[in-house]
């Protein structure tokens, strides 16, 4: 046993990279909410693409080691203190045996993962390993569950850190799908130049967008024949609001959809906070499909963003005993471990 | 990419899109990862950096052009599933409202609802879970404005001439009639996803009595037979 789970949040579970090629039985891929996010920690930790993690949507828990470990923390920043010392996110540390992980509550985004050095073990269901609520696989995480690592420590990462580029701001892409042009074109246009606000409701299924403007409706939309839905698709229900579609999301629906996020800006919806003002810009189908990236090839652009761990002067119980001052910034900045 | 054959719901689009969708898989394109067939439409999912989009879709236009897949026939080895269920009291919250939308006495719309076998016209939403269909003409009722919350595991629900047993608790825009104890997917039965699209499924109304039984029955006291 590696991590004894004392104490967990109410939506923890463990995400992997989903249950790909299910769409004819009924299952959207599910897995990680911000799979960029998750696959941080797979670049961080050198670890193959497909590992199951913890992910922890606004809060996370109490995790205590019980051998020697390297973990990584990596998307939606989260409190977080190893035995009391507090940890930077996007980065890897080395737990030893009997020290506590605290992670608390969020602080930027949605979705926190805790990856383990060598994987966390867990039955495979249907081609995958994560909580998938609405296709009835897995469960939560539990206080008292045990955590088992699926490979040995091998691959020693050292103190690592991830630095990916800061987008937030930047509206979500999206391209038009077979249901675009159901929609008149003054409702695409007040669709692209409306600033929505991220609802409290919201979950691994979808995100509600709230707005002023008048609902968005395509006509005839109640009755119209149920067809494919996936992660991404912007669909607007009964009374016109929209809703993003994210991992765990039905495969079929009736409601219309406008278009599509692009995968590439996926992650940024998933991690939107209650109250973030959300945008959309339209893009074409040749663009999105030059956007468009395996997820080893994400995986490859993640490692490429990986560097050395500088020590981050909060880590630094005894900081008074140096002299910070007179000696060059590089003895204070050296690397750590 | 998808390929539609109907913009509302018709027998010979489903039928079709069956076929398709088999057709595809067999044809094995470059660059094809994933297809699967809904209620009309054919879904292929693709790699942009192994085939070109216009590439792709030039071999699906081929592939359409080359018969009349609304004249295909449904799949070989279907089986029939006669299901019980419990079309009263709490099982059954919108029956009153659904029968009012029918006009017609809620013994009268059961008795509709459990006159013939319905096909499984798609696999969707959730696990094994299937879009039966066809009720008669005036089961063309819209789905509700407000969507209900969560229906329970089992929930019979009704929408646009369609009947969906509920894999699980779920959200829905549909019209809950009844429940049944039947599994659309269970991991500890042989096969665990019962139902193949172009299956049949006839409901039988049983008292709310009858549920305690049928609830500890691994298929919730449903019987298949297989379709000459």
């Amino acid at each position: 046993m590696t991590v004894e789970v004392l104490t967990v949040g109410p939506s923890v579970s463990l995400q992997d990279a989903g249950r790909p090629g299910g769409l004819g039985i009924g299952l959207s891929r599910g897995g990680a909410a911000d799979r960029f996010g998750y696959l941080a920690g797979c670049a961080l930790l050198g670890a193959p693409m497909g590992v199951a993690a913890v992910e922890m949507a606004g809060f996370g828990g109490t995790f205590r080691f019980t051998e020697d470990r390297w973990f990584a923390l990596t998307g939606a920043g989260m409190r977080a203190a190893l035995d009391g010392a507090p940890l930077g996110w996007n980065a890897t540390y080395q737990a030893r045996a009997g020290q506590v992980l605290a992670i608390g509550s969020v602080e930027t985004g949605v979705y926190g993962y805790l990856s383990l050095a060598g994987g966390i073990a867990a039955p495979t269901e249907l081609g995958g390993r994560g909580f998938h609520q609405i296709a009835g696989l897995g469960r939560a995480l539990a206080a008292g569950d045990r955590l088992e690592p699926a490979a040995p420590d091998q691959s020693v990462p050292g103190a690592l850190i991830f630095r990916g580029p800061d987008t937030r701001a930047a509206p979500l892409r999206i391209m038009p799908g077979p249901q675009t042009a159901m929609f008149p074109a003054d409702q695409i246009a007040a669709f692209e130049a409306a600033a929505f606000i991220r609802s409290a409701r919201a979950n691994r299924q979808g995100v509600r967008l709230d707005h002023d403007g008048a609902p968005f409706a395509a006509g005839l939309q109640l009755t119209r024949v149920s067809d494919f839905i996936s992660e991404g698709d912007v669909q607007m229900t009964g009374d016109g609001t929209p809703y993003v579609l994210l991992a765990d999301c039905q495969t079929m629906g009736g409601y219309p959809r406008i278009g599509t996020v692009v995968p590439a800006d996926l992650p940024r919806i998933a991690q939107a906070m209650p109250g973030d003002v959300v945008r959309f810009q339209m893009i074409t189908v040749e663009q999105a499909e030059q956007l468009w990236k395996s997820d080893a090839a994400v995986l490859a652009d993640l490692k490429a963003q990986v560097a050395p761990r500088v020590r981050d002067p909060r880590e630094i119980r005894d900081l008074l005993s140096y002299d910070l001052i007179d000696r060059p910034s590089s003895a204070v900045t050296g690397l750590d471990e | 990419m998808l390929v539609r054959f109907a913009d509302s719901l018709r027998e010979p689009a489903n039928r079709a899109a069956l076929a398709f969708c088999a057709g595809v898989d067999q044809a094995r394109f470059t660059g094809v990862v994933e297809t699967a067939s809904s209620l009309t439409s054919v879904f292929v999912r693709f790699r942009p950096d192994q085939v070109r989009r216009a590439a792709l879709e030039d071999q699906l236009r081929g592939l359409l052009a080359a018969r009349d897949w609304l004249q295909a026939d449904l799949p070989g080895g279907r089986r029939i599933w006669h299901i019980p269920a419990v079309f009263e009291g709490d099982a059954a919250p919108d029956l009153d409202a659904v029968a009012g939308l029918l006009r017609v006495s809620v013994p009268e719309a059961i008795a509709e609802l459990t006159a013939d076998p319905l096909r499984v016209l798609a696999l969707g939403f959730a696990p094994g879970q299937p879009y039966l269909g066809f009720l008669p003409d005036r089961w063309n009722i819209p789905r509700r404005t407000e969507v209900t919350p969560q229906v329970p595991q089992g929930a019979v629900v009704v929408a646009v001439r369609q009947v969906i047993p509920f894999a699980n608790a779920a959200p829905t825009g549909w019209w809950q009639i009844g429940r049944t104890a039947f599994r659309c997917y269970d991991a500890q039965s042989d096969p665990a996803l019962p139902l193949r699209a172009g299956d049949e499924v006839r409901f039988q109304s049983v008292p709310s009595a009858a549920w305690a039984k049928l609830a500890r029955d691994a298929r919730g006291g449903a019987e298949a037979e297989t379709l000459p």
